[in-house]
């Protein structure tokens, strides 16, 4: 059996992290006070309405994590312009050769679980597989469609010319119904995306062994030291 | 039908020939502003306008509705909103409340036509049956898509009246047999406003005709071509149990105690949280009350397509392509448990498949840890 030495390259840089941890922090208190919103729980107090504001405390807070949704996004969107390899915009760019051959190497191999005879290491992505990033520019899509139909139902209600900028959505949808439907409903593309998504990471951390947990954590993930271009000019301490 | 010289008085006289006084037209006009949510000192421009501007000519159509529009308008506030408008002063045609009848109701809305053709204001009540070549909907021997394009051909600007005229309103719900149609889909090329509502609020109304013949010109309009005085908020932002929906204190059945303490109905349906339109603060049959305040939920009926979004009194709104019982939760926890139940296959199948390569790396990990120098 073959010796295999891995070495750590950092993969996902502090805003890259950074963006990652907070947005998983908006869409979890998005979709909790957005369920609460779509469909309120009955509130058993004798207090007069002048002196309660939890539904108001709800919707407050939806809208500051939309306010953090929506920022972080545009960083991230600046940071695929001066990030890393794995950070670029580049490396989300579905139209090329290689980028499918990745895709359908990930869907036989991780996907319909098929074994090669002989794996080439460089099928193996350093940061994410094509699949994966196809999957973050459709939910970046998603993404969109939910700061516009959010930040359009808010608009109304709002002095600030930011979410002003998204009044024109509903009149496309001809009203506030359709409006509400498809937030709603692409909502629960977030839910699904992320038990997905979570699995996914498991899975890869399981079967590679190379920290795809930590990786989001720490920024490192290990590669194999054949797949690093001159060995010989690694400084010493990034061997170990 | 009045005589040429009568029809090119202004407003103001028409009003004093009536019978009013000066203190009445300037009540009236007082009124108006206020509607239109102009400050006081718009007053005396209104005032001055109708004194000056002549009459302009108006034919007011129906075609597929239940004339609750007109019903609402004559109920407007002042006596002379009815008047300056429905009376023979400033109506050219209307046929539900003209005098005339038959060909002569027919001839003096061609004479109109032909004699103010580029000048008259075309108000529509009702949607215009497109289905089966306008077959479903025939006044006077002409279909009403006829009638309604050679009306529109030599209007100045069209009024579309109620949801059906904006909309379609209940004849346009799916599937929508007659191929009801809003007039705004038919006619391209003339300025329209759209004042949805089933039926708008009769101040309303009156307020955007008299801003239109007293300014000859469109009130401020929004994307949807309705016009911002009225329409430009929800019915939930100037409702007056907005505090209770703030504070999460809700009715759950129509017949609890919260209902009775007028909590907010959001939860059994209201859909003035989605509707934009007025009644919160202008209310209905002279500002009496509204939906909400009599204790029913808005069904929002100034909304497209109001007949289609979902139950009136639950919070759900339907999802496309899917059955009728089923919302987006319904959909998305049952997407939830098959891919749930997918994952978990595919997590076994993936230990089965993947086992040699597992066991290696297992076996390698473990002979590793034996070799620690401790």
């Amino acid at each position: 059996m073959e010796a295999k030495k891995f070495i750590r390259v950092m993969v996902w840089e502090l805003p890259v992290r950074l963006f990652h941890w907070l947005n998983v922090l908006a869409i979890i208190v998005l979709c909790i006070t957005g369920f609460l919103i779509a469909n309120p729980p009955a509130l058993l107090s004798n207090a007069e309405a002048t002196n309660l504001h939890s539904f108001g405390i709800v919707r407050f807070i939806h809208f500051v994590a939309a306010y953090i949704f929506l920022f972080i996004m545009i960083m991230r969107i600046y940071w695929s312009f001066v990030g890393n390899q794995f950070a670029s915009w580049r490396a989300f760019w579905p139209f090329s050769k290689k980028n499918w051959n990745n895709f359908w190497h990930v869907v036989k191999i991780d996907v319909m679980l098929l074994n090669e005879d002989h794996p080439n290491i460089k099928d193996i992505s350093v940061g994410h597989n094509s699949v994966a990033t196809l999957s973050y520019l459709v939910m970046f899509f998603i993404a969109i469609i939910q700061i516009c139909t959010g930040f359009a139902l808010y608009a109304d209600t709002s002095g600030w010319w930011l979410p002003k900028l998204f009044s024109w959505v509903v009149p496309l949808f001809g009203g506030d119904f359709m409006v509400r439907t498809i937030h709603h409903v692409a909502m629960w593309t977030f839910i699904l995306f992320s038990l997905v998504h979570v699995y996914l990471v498991f899975y890869h951390d399981w079967l590679e062994g190379r920290g795809e947990v930590s990786s989001m954590f720490g920024g490192f993930k290990f590669v194999r030291e054949d797949r690093i271009k001159h060995h010989e000019d690694i400084p010493e301490e990034n061997k170990k | 039908m009045s005589n040429n010289n009568e029809q090119r008085k202004t407003y103001y006289e028409s009003i004093i020939k009536q019978g009013y006084s000066r203190r009445d037209f300037m009540k009236f006009s007082t009124y108006m502003a206020a509607f239109m949510g102009l400050e006081n000192s718009m007053v005396g421009q209104i005032a001055q306008s109708l004194e000056k501007t002549p009459r302009l000519p108006v034919i007011w159509e129906h075609y597929q509705e239940c004339t609750c529009c007109s019903e609402s308008f004559i109920r407007s506030n002042h006596p002379i909103v009815a008047d300056i408008i429905l009376d023979k002063i400033s109506l050219d045609y209307t046929l539900t409340l003209m005098a005339a009848s038959g060909h002569q109701a027919e001839a003096a809305k061609q004479e109109t036509m032909k004699k103010y053709h580029g000048e008259y204001i075309l108000c529509v009540e009702g949607s215009i049956p497109m289905g089966d070549d306008g077959n479903y909907c025939c006044i006077a021997g002409k279909s009403a898509k006829d009638a309604f394009l050679e009306a529109a051909e030599g209007a100045k600007a069209i009024i579309a009246w109620g949801s059906c005229a904006s909309n379609g309103c209940v004849q346009a719900a799916k599937p929508n047999p007659t191929g009801a149609t809003p007039i705004h889909k038919i006619v391209k090329n003339k300025p329209i406003i759209r004042v949805p509502g089933c039926p708008p609020i009769g101040e309303v109304m009156a307020g955007i005709i008299v801003h239109v013949v007293a300014f000859g010109r469109l009130p401020k309009l929004d994307r949807l071509g309705r016009p911002k005085a009225f329409y430009a908020k929800r019915v939930h932002d100037s409702c007056y149990r907005r505090p209770y929906y703030d504070a999460g204190l809700f009715a759950e059945t129509f017949d609890d105690q919260n209902a009775k303490n007028g909590y907010c109905l959001y939860k059994l349906g209201c859909k003035g949280p989605m509707t934009y339109n007025s009644c919160g603060t202008i209310k209905w049959n002279n500002g009496v009350s509204y939906p909400i305040q009599s204790g029913h939920g808005c069904i929002g009926c100034s909304e497209e397509d109001f007949w289609d979004n979902g139950p009136f009194y639950e919070r759900t709104t339907k999802m496309p392509g899917f059955a009728v019982e089923s919302n987006a939760d319904t959909v998305g926890k049952v997407a939830a448990g098959v891919l749930a139940g997918g994952i978990a296959v595919h997590a076994i199948a993936a230990n089965i498949s993947k086992r040699k390569e597992l066991m290696d790396r297992i076996n390698r990990g473990k002979d590793n840890e034996k070799n620690i120098e401790s």
